[in-house]
Parts: C-alpha cells; sequence; structure tokens
C-alpha cells in the first residue's frame, strides 16, 4: 500500500462518505436526481463487494477491449528527444481506441444491475460517445449520446461509428455548442427519465459517486502501469504524465500511483491559443474554486460564477472544469499540473506520426509534446511514462483542416 | 405583532401566506427572469404582476449552465446574460421592485452563483435588495448547512424542493428543513410549460399537507387558469415560470405597456384560479 508511514491519512483514502476530495467534490445537484445517486451509490458498493462483478468486468477488459495494454518504449522520440527516456502506456490500443471503453463497461454493468436499460451519455471528442455506444451494443441497452453540435463537426468519424452501432447521436445546439453543453443536455435528459435511464458520464466531473466510480474504473491504467513497470523497468517510473480535460485517463492512470510519492506526477491541461481568458480550456493552470456540473472543483468562470467560454483544438479537452480530485492533488501538491498550447500538441501529434508509427488523439498530443519537451532537460537512465490514451484516426481531417491541407493529407 | 422584535425578510412571506390562509386564497407565485429583456423592464413587470394578484414572485438569476431548466428558462438566461446582466444589475431589480410593492420577491439561484460571491455577502446583499430569501434549485439538504445557517441569522426564507422522485423519509425530512414555504416539483423532470398535469400530483400534495405545517406551493409545468384552479385546491399556492416568461420573450420589440398589460392579463387570468 502506501510507501510512507507518515501518521496522515493515504492520498488514496478519499473520497468520504459524502464524496469530498478534501474540499472539493460533493453533490450538487437538483433533488430529481438525488435519489438515482443514492441509488448508484448503493449500487456501486454492492457491486465491488461482489466477485462476480469484478470477474465479469475482468473478463470483458482482457477479452473484448483486449487488455492489459502494452507499455512500448518510444525508441526514436526519446532520441529525438535527446535525454529520458519515454514510454508509452497503449490505451490506444484499447477497443474503440481510446481508454473511455474502461469505465462505460463498468457502468454499463452497473445500469443492468439497477435495472435501468436506457443509457445517456455525453460526448466532447466522441470517443467517450463510442464507447459508450459499444458498451450499450454489446449489452443490447437502448443508447443516446448527447453531443455539442461544434463537435458533431469536429469529429464526425466518431458520430458514424456511433451511429453504426446503433445509438442515436443528439446534436446539442445550446451555448458553446461543445462538451459543457452536451453535459448540461444529458443531465436534462436524466432530470425526466432517471428512474428508468443511467447516465453514464464519461470523465472523473459530475456529482459523487461519479468521480470516484469512474476513476475506479479507470484505475486500471495506473495499475497495470505498475505492474509493468516493475517488469520492465525493474522499478517505477520517475515521471508519468497524462493529458488533463475532465481528468479520467489521468486520475485513472495516477489514482495508483499517488502513495507512491517518489513517483512525479504530471496532469496538462489545453493551453489552447494563448493564456487569455477565452483562449484555453486549463482549470488548475487559470481557474478558481466553483461548482459545475455538479461538484466543487476548479472552473474557468467570471466574478459572478458564470462559467467562461473555452478553447482548445482538442475537443475531448475543452472543458471549462476538471474532476474535483485533480484540484484535490493540485492543492495536496501531489499532482503538478501544466499546459500545453494547441501549436505545440499539433507539432507533437505530428513528430509522433513520423517517429513513432503512432495516430495519436489531439488530447493525448499535450501529454506528448510536455514528455518530449521534459525528457530534452532530463538523463538517459530517468523513465517517463506518457499515458497515451488515445488514437488519433478521428482527428485526422481536422487537423489536416487546421494545416491547409487537402482532406487526403496532400499539400493543398 | 411585537413591535421590539426588528421585522426579518422572511416575516412579510409568512404573514402573505396567513393572509391567504385567513382569506381562503392561495398564493400566485409568477417566476420572472431578471434582466429579460433588460434591468428596467423587469422591475416594470415585477411591479405589474403584483398589481395583477401575484402575491409573491420568484425572480430568475441567469444563470450560464442552469441543468434544471428547459429550453424557455435556458433561452431567457442565455439572452439576459447576453444583455449583460450581473448580480448586481438583479439585484438592483430586486432593490426597485421591493421598494414599489409589497409582494415578496425570492431570488431563484444556482448555488454555483451564491458559491462564488460567497454565501456572507450574497445573503447580505440579498437582505439589503428586500429579498425575502432563496429557492436554490441545485443544493440538495446534505450541502445546505452552511447556507442554511445564514439564512436563519439573516432571517431569510431558504426555500427547498421536494419532487416526484424524492422518498417519502426524505421528503419529511427536507420539508422540516424549509423555510418561508416547500417548493414541491410537479413532475420529474426540466421546467417548462406541460399539457396536462402530472399523474399523481394532487395525492402527493395531500400527503405532504398530512406532514407538514409549512405553506406547500406548486411549480414546474403548471401555465393555465385551470391547471392553476386544480393545483390551488389542495396547496397553499402555485407558480408560473416558462409560459410567463415566454409571454414576456414573445412580446420582445412591442411598446412595454402593450407587453405589461398583456402579461397584466395573464397573471390576473391565473390569480382568478387562486380564489
Amino acid at each position: 500500500m502506501a510507501a510512507t508511514t507518515t501518521a496522515a491519512p493515504p492520498m488514496s483514502g478519499v473520497p468520504d462518505a459524502y464524496g469530498r476530495f478534501g474540499r472539493f467534490g460533493g453533490r450538487y445537484v437538483p433533488e430529481t436526481l438525488s435519489a438515482a445517486l443514492d441509488q448508484l451509490e448503493r449500487a456501486y458498493a454492492e457491486a465491488i463487494a461482489d466477485p462476480a462483478f469484478a470477474a465479469e468486468l475482468d473478463g470483458l477488459l482482457s477479452a473484448f477491449v483486449g487488455r492489459p495494454t502494452p507499455l512500448l518504449f518510444a525508441k526514436r522520440l526519446t532520441k529525438l528527444a535527446g535525454g529520458a527516456q519515454i514510454w508509452f502506456k497503449r490505451e490506444d490500443l484499447s477497443h474503440t481506441g481510446a481508454h473511455k471503453i474502461n469505465n462505460t463497461l463498468g457502468q454499463g454493468l452497473l445500469a443492468m444491475r439497477m435495472g435501468k436499460r436506457r443509457i445517456i451519455a455525453e460526448t466532447g471528442a466522441g470517443q467517450h460517445g463510442v464507447a459508450t455506444a459499444t458498451a450499450c451494443s454489446r449489452f443490447g441497452l437502448e443508447c443516446v449520446v448527447y453531443m455539442g453540435a461544434e463537435d458533431v463537426r469536429r469529429q464526425a468519424p466518431n458520430v458514424r461509428n456511433m451511429r453504426l452501432m446503433g445509438a442515436e447521436v443528439r446534436p446539442v445546439e445550446t451555448g458553446s455548442r461543445t462538451l459543457r453543453d452536451a453535459i448540461n443536455e444529458a443531465m436534462r435528459d436524466w432530470m425526466g427519465s432517471v428512474e428508468t435511464t443511467h447516465y453514464i458520464i464519461g470523465s472523473v466531473v459530475g456529482p459523487h459517486p461519479f468521480p470516484r466510480i469512474v476513476r475506479d474504473f479507470q484505475s486500471v491504467i495506473g495499475r497495470e502501469t505498475i505492474e509493468m513497470s516493475r517488469k520492465q523497468f525493474g522499478r517505477l517510473p520517475d515521471t508519468v504524465v497524462a493529458c488533463v480535460g475532465g481528468g479520467s485517463n489521468a486520475a485513472g492512470m495516477f489514482y495508483p500511483f499517488v502513495d507512491h510519492p517518489e513517483v512525479r506526477l504530471v496532469g496538462v491541461e489545453a493551453g489552447g491559443r494563448s493564456g487569455q481568458a477565452g483562449d484555453h480550456a486549463a482549470s488548475l493552470s487559470y481557474g478558481s474554486p466553483g461548482i459545475l456540473h455538479g461538484s466543487l472543483s476548479y472552473v474557468l468562470q467570471d466574478m459572478d460564477g458564470q462559467t467562461a467560454d473555452v478553447h482548445s483544438v482538442s475537443a475531448g479537452l475543452d472543458y471549462p472544469g476538471v474532476g474535483p480530485e485533480h484540484s484535490y492533488w493540485h492543492d495536496m501538491g501531489r499532482v503538478e499540473y501544466t499546459s500545453v498550447t494547441d501549436m505545440e500538441a499539433l507539432d507533437a501529434f505530428d513528430t509522433v506520426a513520423r517517429n513513432e508509427g503512432i495516430l495519436a488523439a489531439l488530447e493525448t498530443s499535450h501529454a506528448l509534446a510536455w514528455a518530449a519537451r521534459e525528457a530534452a532537460t532530463r538523463s538517459p537512465d530517468e523513465i517517463i511514462v506518457v499515458c497515451l490514451s488515445g488514437r488519433g484516426d478521428k482527428d485526422a481531417a481536422e487537423i489536416a483542416r487546421l494545416r491547409g491541407l487537402t482532406a487526403d493529407g496532400a499539400q493543398a | 405583532m411585537s413591535t421590539t422584535t426588528p421585522a426579518r425578510p422572511i416575516d412579510a412571506l409568512e404573514a402573505m401566506f396567513a393572509a391567504n390562509r385567513a382569506a381562503g386564497t392561495k398564493a400566485l407565485a409568477p417566476f420572472v427572469t431578471a434582466g429579460d429583456p433588460d434591468v428596467e423592464t423587469s422591475v416594470a413587470v415585477l411591479e405589474a404582476i403584483a398589481k395583477a394578484g401575484a402575491s409573491l414572485c420568484e425572480l430568475g438569476v441567469p444563470y450560464s449552465d442552469p441543468i434544471a431548466d428547459g429550453p424557455v428558462i435556458q433561452a431567457s438566461y442565455t439572452r439576459a446574460l447576453g444583455k449583460g446582466i450581473s448580480l448586481e444589475g438583479v439585484f438592483r431589480i430586486a432593490r426597485e421592485a421591493s421598494a414599489r410593492v409589497t409582494m415578496p420577491i425570492l431570488a431563484m439561484a444556482s448555488y454555483s452563483l451564491i458559491f462564488r460571491r460567497g454565501i456572507d455577502r450574497f445573503v447580505a446583499d440579498a437582505v439589503a435588495a428586500g429579498l425575502a430569501g432563496f429557492v436554490v434549485p441545485d443544493l440538495p439538504i446534505e450541502e445546505s448547512d452552511d447556507l442554511d445557517a445564514a439564512c436563519r441569522t439573516a432571517g431569510l426564507a431558504l426555500v427547498r424542493l421536494v419532487t416526484p422522485t424524492t422518498p417519502p423519509e426524505r421528503a419529511e425530512a427536507i420539508a422540516r428543513k424549509s423555510t418561508g414555504f416547500l417548493y414541491c416539483v410537479s413532475v420529474a423532470g426540466v421546467t417548462g410549460a406541460r399539457t396536462e398535469l402530472p399523474a399523481g400530483l394532487i395525492d402527493r400534495v395531500k400527503w405532504l399537507r398530512t406532514k407538514t405545517d409549512v405553506p406547500i406551493v406548486v411549480g414546474f409545468g403548471i401555465s393555465d387558469p385551470d391547471q392553476v384552479r386544480a393545483v390551488a385546491a389542495v396547496a397553499d399556492g402555485v407558480i408560473v415560470g416558462s409560459a410567463l416568461v415566454r409571454r414576456i420573450a414573445e412580446a420582445a420589440g412591442q411598446p412595454r405597456d402593450a407587453m405589461l398589460a398583456d402579461i397584466s392579463r395573464y397573471v390576473a387570468d391565473l390569480a382568478a384560479g387562486c380564489r
């Protein structure tokens, strides 16, 4: 368990019974949803006490998702950076191409335990939408995915894939027409459907118990990384880095490491075009404590508490809040949070595509950019593990558009 | 009434319900979005609805991400924020209106806004603006101790909500905590006019009546005089929100007096159902 023997409770001992991670988290929702969240909390407690639940989920993670995902040495990127070794935890090799499936299978099983046969979800980049549609197809559940209209445009391949698997995709035209608005619409649907519908939230955000449940389902990433590191390096990595929008791949990667203080943990937010308000989506770097989508966390907001407009080239990071546990780790100083700009992320996408044979998601490219930059300043016996959270096929067309290339990737 | 106890903001609300009860009438409680279309018009609308027979008003504080609200109120919040309404503007509307009408005004405000401003400052601003209390649609009882304590100290009502999904024992606990009145949400869903009253609503209100002495006011989905009459037969008051917000929105561009006359007629028709 914990590597230290201090009297303080371990960093991993959160949330409490009220869903608090330190002062963050909680449950700020309309009363209509209270009973469903209580029901979910009970169902989850029963599920994790039931060996049959773990056995079923593990079986799916193995045969359906293809876990464990490998830990790969990024040989040419390491050489290019000229310092520390860079390794990739290959979540992009998961079925559906990202870590999101770890959570949707777990929550899909929970929904069935609660007798709920209709599933709703929000999605930004579409990865969570695809993972939800996939789980629903596998389990025979009805699936409705809310997606900002702007993201429907940016992430067309994922929209098509969701529909191919039988999900209904509902474009959201309100507000900024991105992830935040998709969550609003999913919550509104749930307000009227809560007795028959489960909301599979896609990140470690939202009211208690969602941040805890999603973190737990994603923690398979960090557990595997620890096990493989011990096997492949004979020790833990020096540094582990992941991108942070809502923060689910980062939470799943970091959580098993938080009680190992010798491992440096770095979360990379979307720095967008600049540090000016409205130009980025870096809640921990520039935000303040506030309440958004049911929990207390760092939020990009104005003086009155109105949620700010945000920007990122990456639809999955284009969110003005962040999971409450990240706010806790931030305030405790356990995880460092930094940001990488749109341009740096796009450059890292290109570098990894041309040198490692991997099209990484634009979200992931933020973590890759930081890792390559940092590696250059570190010695070759140091090890940096990047959570390669998702594949970038979905982004190829948008990148071509941004780069002024033709649809088939040639110079226009 | 004692002359030594200083008046509390909640007193006017309690006196209003007592007067209605004594007269055998019920309270019509329209919902108005602050700052839609602008501060001055909102003040005029509050004055007009008070004259037309509203017993209290819920003043909706625009918020960027209102998850309990349907399309009509969302759109009104978006319009008001787009025109630059701030909390200062909302408090100004309350202050100017409460100086002109005796109708108690409550702020319907997301806890996101209250938390950001700080509970103490938000409560002090509310008292200074002449508000009688708050309805906080996204603050369940588990999270409400701090705001509850501040409201009790300041003499503001903190109205709690029960919904069709609230289990009976929890509904009783919520009713015990509610001050001013208890907000009975008619449907599981977001705000917005509906053509029929939900099945079981009348029985639910009657059941709540056996569990609490605090006035019970029903809201969500109510838009016409017949619905108002049916609900007023069992409850102490009726909230009409989206239907009124829509009328105000549709009147945009008309001369203000014509809009106010239309609103007044509509509210008077609804109020007739409360007598």
